[in-house]
């Protein structure tokens, strides 16, 4: 090749660098081979400690589940996994079926009119949510009603603070600036939240109504779209997709088809060829970045298709009547673990009036004692939510314990065996 | 051959997957008011028939695994399948979040030797590994230059943008409120370096800049580009998209970049899963690291720890510490590599794009003088008068078995043709695609109308996305439902 160039090395061709930038040698070990690669990577995996799903009570957004061996088989296809955005319609008729129906899965889970290709993770998609509404009602201000999971509020402020508009917590915060009410359901401490209340609340002020969701719930819950969300979001990951010390996981957004130009991110629509022939193409691009520059909705462009992939296999595997399975499960376990622990001496309901899904606080003495000696049975145990509310005296001896397909009563039994242990 | 939609294929009444009871006294007691009243309309299909499907599906799509995609400015390389194992472990892929650090010090080190090895490539002194992807990180670097700004009492409300740069950056500098002021480009495709000179004021917070540009251009001037921006108090912004051009050949740090963000699904050989995860890491010099999102990864001694308490932060930009993942992959794939082979793959990554672009003349204008860095843009703007487009050609590759280059993009370079080879490429592939680009010219000239009718060899024919937009159908509803879902 260098010869065709007729050039004596590639040397030669690096004519534009400033001799003072070149760099003589980078500064980083030499390479291995597969098998050293291997090694290394397997020596740092053994230091970290993988508990049994079944033995795993811990949630706070992200969970273990039951994943069917069909998702990976699918997601671990090439023709998936190493194609890029569908920028070619007609070569990527996969990609945009599957993305198409995924949009279908989600709008249907939400019962409302539109979902996107998918968004990074719930917390950017509630962040996506904001701004949609702020720039829908021409607003300036979001209100926060009830237990967000911290992490999102954190990155909603985050947002807020570069886009120009303000986080305010509390339904009494709402008032004619409102572009949006957010709500999660269940909420950051498995409660149960009235959000017919609190979207009626932000509609009587024309602001809207956006809601976090937790999609197996769904199975069960009353779904956002019925309970007068404008717009939903939600973490995917409990949809086939494993923890992952936090990621990659899946946001999606669903919203009234008043709201679908408003929509962040990549959305498939159906198109026809000449012989009338059915397809999948990118649409309403007018939205996004590549068109629109400056102007664009959000400035998302790589999102998390292959997870959302991984979703759509998941919720076609369970149907409609496993996904209620699912969550029933999920519900009545997680009560009767509830009630078998709040029965120990020195445990007691966190919010004793009010109804949970999956998750719950308990309040107990002895936090970290109790914890480890969890630990020490192989038991990874709630999560103390105390490091997010340092002003919260009431939260301070607070777990949050969650209870999934995964968690069978023998494992039900070894957690409260332990934590009855004088 | 075209697949019906799940939901198309779905038949009513099949009998769930078999899945656990609850075996445990509590009964379903939710109340009424919280209950789902009509199920959501999901399909209901057999395992076998599930996998049929989706297997069809994969069928239908071109990759990088299987055949050749240039596509400019996405750093198509091989993926290795060792990563894929490897982030699949138990030891990564089954670790919570909210583990203690004690249990987790293996994914700890593993993040905190990552950010290392990035500061090497780059010339940063810290980097975040929480951003998600490209645009995700742009914003998070915006975010912290604003922040570095205000923390000195200053407003800074423009943020300059060269007009040939990706539509990410204009987004992600109106996302943090800023407004965008366009750069012109030279004729010979370079930064305008006196148009630059005229927009710079107290009142430009940074310049983002992709070097090479999108025209595969070292930007020479860039020197005295960091220089001017600096002497204004702005910051200037690294685009990372096109770090495949210059890994171990020069550093965004050395060339006077305060801020840098890479996308680990181009340039650190993460497979793209048709539109992500990816992964978009953020690296500053000194003065920006107060500013980073927290927590950050730190070491003290053999221990590793998550600092949360960084008060001047701007906070988080994603739950938990990034797309873990893909920092696996793109890990193992620097260990793989090491420095020399990073440095070894861009090297073969200029001479792969420069032997195309010498392979393509005559074929395609090639409206910018060589060589090019990483890759370069074609112009088909001399199949125009025969009635062809650029658009006509990426079809025309498609039924040749090829994927396409990125067509008209950059929006400065007419029917525009960006094609992004990569170092995996053998010269067979080279020629291959090459010489299927000349057939295509000839046809172009000798048979417009058939270019014009391609592809016919893939599932579907050139699909009318014109009235898709028009009329947009968004999901599949149920025949007979009500309610139109078209928006």
């Amino acid at each position: 090749m260098l010869r065709a160039l007729g050039v004596g090395s590639v040397e030669d061709l690096l004519v534009d660098l400033p001799p003072a930038v070149r760099l003589d040698r980078l500064d980083l070990p030499p390479g291995s081979s597969e098998l050293e690669t291997a090694a290394c990577l397997r020596r740092l995996a053994a230091r970290n400690r993988v508990y049994e799903d079944r033995l795993c009570f811990r949630g706070g957004g992200v969970y273990r589940r039951f994943i069917p061996a069909a998702v990976q088989a699918v997601i671990s296809r090439p023709e998936f996994a190493t194609a890029y955005t569908p920028y070619q319609a007609e070569a990527s008729q996969g990609t945009l079926q599957a993305i198409f129906e995924f949009q279908t899965l989600i709008a249907e889970l939400t019962a409302l009119d539109v979902a996107n290709a998918s968004l990074y993770d719930g917390a950017t998609a509630l962040a996506e949510a904001a701004m949609m509404a702020v720039v829908h009602t021409g607003r300036s201000q979001v209100v926060v009603e009830g237990y967000l999971h911290p992490e999102y509020e954190e990155v909603l402020r985050c947002y807020a603070a570069g886009r120009g508009f303000v986080i305010r917590a509390g339904l009494e915060a709402v008032g004619e600036d409102t572009a949006a009410v957010v709500v999660q359901q269940p909420n950051f401490l498995g409660l149960l939240e009235d959000v017919e209340e609190v979207a009626g609340l932000a509609h009587r002020w024309g602001a809207l109504a956006v809601v976090c969701v937790d999609p197996i719930s769904l199975g069960l819950l009353a779904p956002p779209g019925e309970c007068g969300a404008d717009i939903a979001v939600g973490e995917g990951q409990q949809l086939g997709l494993p923890p992952s010390f936090g990621g990659p996981h899946l946001g999606f957004v669903a919203c009234r088809r008043e709201l679908v130009r408003r929509l962040p991110g990549r959305l498939v629509g159906q198109a026809f060829d000449a012989q009338g022939r059915r397809g999948f193409v990118l649409t309403l691009t007018a939205r996004e970045q590549h068109i629109r520059r400056e102007r664009a909705t959000s400035n998302i462009c790589t999102n998390h298709s292959l997870c959302a992939l991984a979703a759509s296999v998941y919720l076609t595997y369970l149907g409609p009547e496993g996904l209620r399975r699912v969550a029933e499960v999920s519900f009545r376990r997680a009560h009767a673990l509830a009630e078998r622990l709040w029965a120990l001496p020195g445990v007691e309901a966190a919010f004793p009036a009010r109804p949970f899904f999956n998750e719950f606080p308990v309040r107990m003495f002895h936090v970290e004692q109790r914890l480890r000696r969890l630990g020490e049975a192989g038991i990874l145990g709630g999560l103390p939510v105390a490091r997010w509310y340092p002003d919260r005296p009431e939260l301070r001896d607070v777990v949050l314990f969650c209870c999934t397909e995964v968690n069978d009563p023998a494992a039900l039994d070894l957690l409260v065996e332990v934590m009855g242990r004088a | 051959m075209t697949e019906p939609l799940s939901f198309e294929k779905s038949r009513a009444g099949l009998a769930p997957p078999r899945l656990p009871e609850a075996e445990v006294e509590a009964p379903d007691d939710l109340p009424e008011r919280w209950r789902r009243r009509n199920p959501p309309r999901l399909p209901q299909l057999s395992e076998p028939e599930i996998l049929r499907h989706y297997h069809r599906l994969a069928s239908m799509n071109y990759s990088a695994a299987e055949r050749f995609y240039p596509l400019g400015s996405c750093t198509m390389k091989y993926n290795p399948v060792l990563n894929e194992q490897l982030a699949r472990l138990p030891g990564f892929a089954e670790l919570h979040p909210y583990q203690d650090e004690e249990t987790v010090q293996g994914a700890l080190e593993l993040l905190w030797q990552l950010e290392r090895a990035l500061c090497a490539v780059t010339g940063m002194d810290r980097m975040t590994l929480q951003p998600a992807a490209g645009a995700h990180g742009e914003w998070t670097a915006l975010r912290i230059v604003q922040a570095y700004h205000r923390a000195r009492g200053e407003e800074r409300d423009q943020v300059l943008v060269p007009d040939s740069a990706h539509g990410t950056n204009p987004a992600s500098a109106a996302l943090c409120g800023f407004t965008v002021v366009e750069v012109r480009s030279s004729a010979e495709g370079r930064v305008d370096v006196a148009d630059l000179r005229g927009k710079l004021s107290g009142r430009v917070a940074a310049l983002m800049l992709t070097n090479p540009n999108t025209l595969g251009l070292f930007e020479r001037d860039i020197l005295e580009i960091a220089e001017l921006v600096h002497g204004v108090g702005a910051k200037l912004y690294y685009d990372g998209a096109n770090l495949n051009a210059l890994m171990g050949i020069c550093r965004p740090g050395d060339m006077g970049f305060d801020a840098v963000h890479l996308n680990l699904h181009k340039t650190f050989a993460t497979p793209h899963g048709g539109g992500g995860p990816g992964a978009g890491p953020v690296g500053v010099r000194r003065e920006l690291v107060p500013f980073l999102p927290r927590p950050t990864v730190e070491r003290d001694g053999d221990r590793f720890f998550l600092d949360h308490d960084r008060p001047a932060s701007i906070g988080r930009v994603r739950s938990f510490y990034g797309n873990f993942g893909v920092l696996v992959r793109a890990f193992a794939y620097i260990v793989a590599m090491g420095g020399d082979g990073l440095a070894q793959a861009s090297l073969d990554a200029v001479l792969a794009a420069n032997y195309l672009r010498r392979r393509l003349e005559g074929a395609l204008d090639l409206p910018h003088p060589g060589p090019c860095m990483h890759e370069f843009v074609a112009s088909a703007r001399n199949l125009t008068p025969h009635g062809v487009r650029a658009v006509d050609l990426a079809k025309g590759l498609l039924d040749l078995g090829f994927y396409a280059p990125t067509v008209y993009f950059p929006l400065i370079v007419p029917e525009a043709v960006m094609i992004e080879p990569t170092e995996t490429e053998t010269r067979a592939t080279l020629d291959a695609f090459a010489d299927a680009v000349h057939e295509l010219v000839r046809t172009a000239q000798a048979r417009p109308d058939d270019l014009r009718s391609r592809p016919l060899r893939l599932p579907v024919g050139r699909l009318d996305e014109v009235a898709a937009a028009r009329r947009p159908v968004l999901r599949w509803m149920p025949a007979g439902s009500e309610g139109d879902p078209r928006p």
